[in-house]
């Protein structure tokens, strides 16, 4: 359980493509950089659980989606931006 | 030759995805093209949802195609209650599994990005909506939506060029939805990924009133029709009218259907119109041509044939009631199903719109008979340009079908050839004129069949009275100045019965002398008769006596030879008579 400022995140990919795979890497250690031990990350692999694709209304892969703290956000990407990941999440770097 | 042309058919041609929208299969030769995206496109509400929706529902429903809908634009729920106007009932198909939506929702303003990304989520999704459902359609509403959504552009055209490879690899139909650009068929320019198939929708406003068309741009590898097709959108769905002039290919008829009118049919020969042929009544206001045509629509059903009354300008419980004055009981018709009303006003929407309901309603009730009226109603509300080919497609589609159509014209005065009526009488077999003439203080009406192709039809110009028994045609009166009609026509008739009841006494007067002489000469005869008897008998009695003279005569001179010995020989004459002579001889 993460406290309450803590970030909620989930990552939705198809199999392990180099983009998905970059993806991952990219995320965690731009969550390391900037969240601390404030944030949690779910990997969805949608090539195993297509039904999900549907209903969390994912079209691009891969997608970010910040659950908590709300409001929901989405960033589409392998997140090699960081600049725009901080500014999609709303993460003010420190 | 022909050969040739047999071998053809063996070739492997495009298969076809059948859409179950009327005229639609006519105008593609069967469908769209199987296992291939088409490319529906035209501007905000010209009906491409609903088309789209219609190729799914007719696939779930009539074709036991289960097909899915993803959809860029509406929301599953809103999509439902668009389509409920159609009694398509969605939820029960996707509850039975025939179908499945999927919304698509794409705001940018909600999604950042960052880096490269490509559109397997969306594949994924798609994949697994088909594989659910087994699904053979599939509609994609609007996938343009994407470009609004996503800021790559370049990325989502490579990977919509994959998705309908993707699609064709997985043996769908799909129908792409494209709203209409500028210049373009398209706004993204869809046309250069999908190019199999390319269907234009529009709906055009002259004159404020508003006209679907659909047309065929592309189809690779597929004959079509390349005109534009108007098409009709309403409670019963979609139609397409397909109907083209393509020949004068009619097989004609020898079969004849009654006018509804015996005095008419007398005039055509005494058996009425041909079966399949197109009539023409024209008439001025009043003269009569709704009677005409309830009278043909009344016979049609009489003898067991479907009919339709196409009514412009009267609601059909006006017509009903109207015709009963007539003697005409249309009511027990449409209560056995054989006469159908279909009243739009003119108005309504625009000539092509009318044809394609007309063609929607005479492939659903199969009539052998039709009745537009009025015809003229209809031709203001179409384009002067456009109306001539409209009722050349309208005449053709009945002829081809062989159904008898009557159309009614409301016609300028005293029979003077308007316009509209030059454009559509050659296309015309059979071309009533009525007029209502003024002569004597008094409108009456007349009848004239100004034409009538294929038989020896009579040339006069008859009265026409509407009885509480229908329409009865007077013999013409020819007088000096014309067809005697109305009260002139009653006098003469008065007077023609004066002059023969005045030749019938006389007639009877000269018999009744005749008969007189008869039995006057007859008692004559019989006196003379009378007479003759009596001179006869007369006659007879002094015949007798002379021979009894004649017979003494002999007698005596026998004797009086036996008495002088004349001999034997005059004995042997006479017969000697015993012992008389020997008395005379002892006299002498």
């Amino acid at each position: 359980m993460i406290e309450d400022d803590g970030y909620s995140l989930r990552l939705y990919v198809a199999g392990q493509t180099p983009r998905s795979i970059a993806a991952i890497a990219n995320l965690k250690k731009i969550c390391e950089q900037h969240l601390p031990g404030r944030y949690e990350i779910e990997i969805i692999d949608l090539m195993k659980d297509p039904a999900l694709a549907m209903r969390h209304q994912i079209v691009a892969i891969p997608t970010l989606i910040r659950q908590l703290p709300e409001p929901l956000k989405r960033i589409i990407g392998d997140l090699s931006n960081t600049e725009r990941v901080l500014v999609g999440l709303d993460i003010r770097p420190n | 030759m022909a050969d040739k042309v047999r071998k053809g058919h063996d070739l492997p041609t495009v298969g076809k995805s059948a859409t179950g929208i009327r005229g639609l299969d006519e105008v593609t030769q069967g469908g769209l093209p199987q296992g291939r995206p088409t490319l529906l496109c035209g501007s905000a509400g010209c009906g491409k949802t609903v088309f789209a929706m219609t190729y799914l529902y007719n696939g779930a429903v009539e074709y036991d195609e289960p097909g899915v809908f993803l959809a860029f634009e509406e929301r599953p729920g809103d999509l439902i209650k668009n389509v409920g106007s159609l009694n398509y009932d969605i939820e029960k198909l996707i509850a039975d599994k025939k179908l499945a939506i999927d919304h698509v929702e794409i705001e940018r303003t909600k999604i950042a990005e960052s880096g490269e990304y490509d559109l397997e989520g969306l594949f994924i999704r798609l994949g697994f909506a088909i594989d659910s459902i087994a699904a053979k359609r599939v509609v994609i509403d609007t996938i343009e939506t994407l470009f609004g959504g996503l800021e790559n552009e370049q990325l989502l055209r490579a990977e919509l060029r994959r998705l309908f490879e993707w699609l064709k690899a997985k043996g769908v139909t799909a129908i792409i939805t494209g709203e209409r650009g500028e210049g373009s068929l398209t706004r993204y320019g869809l046309e250069e990924y999908v190019a199999d198939c390319v269907i234009l929708l529009d709906n055009r406003v002259h004159d404020q009133l508003a006209t679907r068309r659909l047309r065929i741009v592309k189809y690779r590898g597929s004959a079509h029709g390349t005109n534009e097709y108007p098409f009709i959108i309403d409670e019963r769905g979609i139609s397409v009218m397909p109907i083209t002039s393509t020949g004068l290919a009619h097989v004609a008829s020898t079969e004849r259907l009654p006018s509804g009118v015996p005095d008419l049919d007398l005039m055509l020969e005494g058996a009425g119109y041909y079966k399949g042929s197109s009539i023409l009544v024209s008439g001025t206001a009043g003269s009569g041509k709704s009677t005409m045509a309830a009278h043909f629509a009344d016979a049609t059903c009489a003898s067991g044939l479907r009919c339709i009354y196409f009514a412009m300008e009267e609601s059909p419980s006006h017509i009903v009631r109207n015709m009963r004055s007539v003697g005409l009981d249309l009511q027990k018709w449409v209560d056995r199903k054989l006469l159908g009303f279909s009243a739009r006003r003119p108005s309504l929407f625009g000539l092509e719109s009318h044809l394609a309901t007309m063609y929607r309603d005479v492939t659903d009730f199969e009539p052998a008979a039709v009745v537009i009226d009025p015809m003229s109603a209809l031709l203001s509300s179409g384009a002067s340009g456009d109306v001539h080919s409209m009722v050349i497609r309208l005449v053709d589609f009945l002829k081809a079908r062989g159904i008898t159509a009557l159309f009614t014209n409301l016609g300028a005065v005293s029979g003077e050839n308007p316009t509209t009526e030059i454009q559509i009488s050659s296309l015309m077999d059979v071309w009533l004129l009525l007029y209502n003439r003024e002569s004597n203080g008094e409108h009456n009406r007349e009848l004239y069949l100004l034409k009538s192709r294929g038989m020896a039809h009579s040339n006069q110009v008859r009265e026409f009275v509407m009885t509480s028994d229908g329409i009865r045609l007077r013999p013409a009166y020819v007088g000096s100045e014309g067809v005697l009609t109305g009260s002139a026509r009653l006098a003469q008739e008065a007077k023609d019965e004066a002059a023969a009841l005045v030749r019938r006494q006389d007639r009877e007067r000269r018999s009744r002398e005749l008969e007189h002489k008869r039995r006057a000469i007859s008692a004559r005869i019989e006196i003379l008769q009378a007479q003759l008897a009596s001179e006869e008998a007369e006659a007879a009695l002094l015949e007798r006596e002379g021979i009894a003279r004649e017979d003494q005569l002999v007698a005596d001179r026998v004797a009086m030879g036996v008495s002088r010995r004349v001999g034997t020989a005059l004995e042997k004459r006479a017969p000697k008579p015993a012992g008389k002579p020997q008395k005379r001889l002892d006299s002498a």
